[in-house]
């Protein structure tokens, strides 16, 4: 089974979930610049007298496609990497995903996600645990 | 003394004419910065046009209606229409040791660059039809009139002995409260006050103000109209306010929260207008009670603004209007022949009938040039419609109304 990962995390957070994560093994991953509100419920900027609030806060999404047996590892590396205990640390999503192709071989579902160096291989192999 | 060309003078009253007409390109980023990204087209063009506008209408008949032969102290006569008979020689009235054209293109900067500070007031949601026609009307009906009334021979307040050395009533009062009278005709921008309308490039505005400062050299000791004692005391009296606003503005805003970048800018712009129409008649040391009073001035007069739900979208009531009325009546309180002879004694220098002149300066001005605003504004507004359409200000004007987009 293959799983998604959609995670929301902070702007200022992305290099250390992405040093924690590539520690593990994930490398492959893409990173969206978002928008989006939560409890943190905004903050204030300075305008040209006083402050004014802002809502839509930018966040980043970074998006992992792996095996379900990974996924605990994984999500795990991920609230470790992003958590500052204040409210705006964001959101984990999990999907389940139907396929995978990769464009340049044409292997399909986990072997598409595959690569040497990945998390399977640091566990013991790609059959690992 | 008339008819003999100076050429330091000269050079330095064209130099000057270079670095007032920068300043409109500098407004236009100043602003620019400050809209959503939309509209960053619109906005530079509603400063840039005035260079093709103003550029034209100055020599057909602006400068005429200027500073041509007096009548009745209200308006300059016909007899410099097409620039005839503004040559290379001095003119009798008018800078007696630098050519008569020099004078004259120095003032069609002013004429330039004011017309594009009310800009700010009607961003993102006039239509550029209106605006044109209206702009042509405010260049005829209010500017042309007023100047002759301030620096027009014969002009009934230069009779009356108002001292404005560059400008605090012709061009900032009468472009603040000319914004302000617009604002109230056009009103406010599709989701004002229920959404955040932010700034799209805050570096630009930062920009702006910065070659605004330098450009204010030219506007303020180049209106001594010679390379003089007169035009450096300008140039340091208008830095020195400029620092001081913008040192009490940043404060200020910390106060409130944190330093802030536009804030800081915001500030300089306000001390440069106050300090104005004092710049040649004060001392450094008043310029910085000058600037440091006006900064707390523009900034609770944006606060005040804000909270009227009045949206006179980027201020230039507040930061030009009000500080320079501060600056007006502060000529009349630290004006003093000992740094300009051809000046006059304000309040502390023995003289309180200065002040008096002064207010009066301020009140025709502020009622002249609001009323006549307000009166174009709503017949265009009754005849051709001033806004644009609901779905186009959605869109925003640079698709709307140029057909461009500023990034892609």
């Amino acid at each position: 089974m293959l799983k998604k990962i959609e995670a929301i995390i902070r702007e200022e957070k992305l290099a250390d979930v992405k040093e924690a994560l590539r520690c593990i093994g994930i490398k492959g991953m893409n990173v969206f610049e978002i928008r989006g509100q939560g409890r943190q419920g905004g903050i204030e900027l300075s305008g040209r007298s006083g402050t004014y609030h802002v809502d839509m806060l930018p966040k980043l999404q970074v998006n992992i496609v792996l095996s379900e047996h990974n996924l605990r590892d994984t999500v795990d590396t991920i609230m470790k990497a992003a958590r500052t205990g204040e409210s705006g640390d964001g959101l984990i999503f999990v999907y389940p995903v139907d396929d995978v192709i990769r464009v340049r071989t044409g292997e399909r579902g986990r072997n598409a996600v595959m690569y040497p160096g990945d998390i399977d291989e640091k566990k013991g192999g790609p059959n690992g645990p | 003394m008339p008819g003999s060309i100076n050429a330091g003078d000269t050079a330095w009253v064209l130099m000057s004419c270079a670095l007032v007409l920068m300043m409109t390109p500098a407004l236009a980023f100043f602003y620019g910065g400050m809209v959503r990204k939309k509209n960053i087209l619109s906005t530079l063009t509603l400063s840039y046009i005035f260079m093709a506008l103003i550029g034209v209408q100055w020599i057909l008949y602006g400068y005429s209606l200027s500073f041509g032969e007096d009548i009745a102290g209200l308006i300059g006569g016909l007899n410099f229409l097409g620039f005839k008979g503004v040559g290379a020689a001095p003119s009798p009235d008018y800078g007696s040791t630098i050519p008569h054209e020099a004078f004259a293109s120095f003032q069609m900067m002013f004429a330039i660059i004011t017309p594009a500070l009310i800009t700010g007031a009607l961003v993102e949601r006039t239509r550029f039809k209106s605006f044109l026609l209206f702009s042509i009307l405010w260049a005829t009906l209010v500017y042309d009139p007023l100047c002759h009334w301030v620096w027009g021979k014969g002009g009934w307040l230069g009779k009356l002995g108002l001292l404005d050395f560059a400008g605090g009533t012709v061009v900032h009062i009468a472009a603040g409260f000319s914004a302000l009278a617009f604002a109230l005709a056009l009103g406010p921008r599709r989701g004002f006050k229920k959404m955040t309308i932010e700034p799209n490039n805050i570096p630009y505005t930062v920009l702006g103000a910065g070659l605004l400062w330098m450009g204010w050299f030219g506007f303020n000791a180049g209106s001594a109209l010679a390379a003089d004692g007169v035009a450096a005391n300008a140039l340091l009296t208008t830095n020195t306010s400029g620092a001081a606003a913008g040192l009490v503005w940043i404060l200020l805003s910390w106060l409130d929260g944190r330093p802030s970048t536009l804030g800081m800018a915001t500030g300089f712009v306000v001390g440069l207008a106050a300090v104005t129409p004092a710049s040649g008649f004060v001392t450094p040391m008043a310029a910085m009670i000058i600037g440091a009073v006006a900064a707390p001035i523009g900034y609770y007069a944006i606060r005040f603004r804000e909270k009227r739900g009045l949206d006179e979208s980027l201020d230039v009531w507040a930061c030009h209007g009000m500080s320079s009325v501060w600056g007006v009546l502060a000529t009349g309180l630290f004006a003093t022949l000992e740094v300009n002879s051809g000046g006059a004694n304000g309040f502390f220098y023995g003289n309180p009938g200065q002040l008096f002149i002064q207010l009066i300066g301020v009140i025709a001005t502020i009622l002249f040039s609001f009323g006549i605003t307000f009166a174009v504004a709503k017949a265009l507004d009754w005849s051709i419609g001033l806004r644009v359409t609901e779905m186009e200000e959605e869109v925003g004007l640079d698709i709307s109304a140029h057909g461009e987009r500023a990034y892609s």
